[in-house]
């Protein structure tokens, strides 16, 4: 087991929680990302808002990167497999109605059994997929 | 202009919460997802860390009439666990752990520029126009 980042994550954390609770607090939004970038293009009047807050995201990991000197991302898969990757989690977010965020930590807030019961579909089909391209194939 | 603002700021917030946590390091997020391998929990601190906020504050906010910003709560009406939303999640699930990425850390991503995170974007972006396609508008 790896040893976690208890401060980076735990605060993070509370960072993302904060961000979704002005989200709704404020503009009685959900801050859930897919939901925000499909909208982009199906609802046309929203788009400002969404556009802006999409803006923020990369904005704000550029501020954390320079106040800490940099921003590690790691990413092993070969194009192929980002493709095939970027595909399935554009279709199945729209299709499931959220991701991470919008079911994960909105929606398990709001109480939602739609949204515990797919955040745990992902999380195990994730972990399963992991298993099997780590552990099984190779 | 002030709802501008208030979703570039809260999106902004959310981008520093998910490079502070690491989650933009889809190293760090496939080392959660492999449980059996050489696991890193700090994923789980990162939910921890927001659901610890967005819990209470959820419960909080949605007793009031509005958003402070806004003339009504916009969330989602959708009760039923069914196909879509099952079948949604695990394909989102597939993807999450071929790569790594989710919609958050994707977007957030780009600010390093990296190609690989770009391509997966676009192919993110084809994959919701395609189911959007194939499921008829929301």
């Amino acid at each position: 087991m790896i040893a976690p980042d208890w401060s980076g994550g735990l605060g993070g954390g509370a960072v993302l929680g904060l961000a979704a609770t002005l989200a709704l607090a404020l503009d009685g939004r959900i801050a859930g990302i897919s939901g925000i970038l499909g909208g982009v293009f199906t609802t046309p009047g929203d788009r400002p808002w969404r556009l802006a807050f999409l803006l923020g995201l990369p904005a704000g990991a550029g501020l954390y990167s320079v106040l800490a000197g940099g921003l590690p991302q790691q990413l092993a898969a070969s194009p192929a497999v980002l493709v095939v990757a970027g595909l399935l989690v554009g279709a199945g977010t729209r299709l499931g109605s959220g991701c991470t965020s919008g079911h994960g930590i909105c929606g398990l807030a709001r109480r939602s059994p739609r949204s515990l019961a797919a955040t745990a579909t992902f999380m195990g089909v994730a972990m399963a997929t992991v298993f099997v391209f780590r552990h099984v194939l190779p | 202009m002030r709802t501008w603002l208030t979703a570039f700021g809260t999106g902004g917030l959310f981008g520093f919460g998910l490079a502070w946590s690491g989650m933009t390091n889809p190293a760090r997020v496939l080392a959660f997802l492999d449980i059996t391998g050489d696991f890193d929990p700090t994923l789980a601190l990162v939910m921890a860390g927001a659901l610890a906020v967005t819990f209470p504050a959820f419960a909080w906010i949605l007793k009031r009439p509005r958003p402070l910003l806004a003339p009504a709560f916009r969330l989602p009406t959708a009760t039923r666990i069914d196909g879509p939303l099952i079948g949604g999640a695990a394909l989102f699930g597939l993807g999450w752990g071929l790569a790594g990425l989710c919609p958050g850390p994707a977007v957030a991503g780009l600010v390093t520029g990296a190609p690989p995170v770009l391509l997966f974007c676009a192919a993110m972006l084809a994959g919701q126009w395609l189911a959007g396609r194939l499921s008829g508008p929301r």
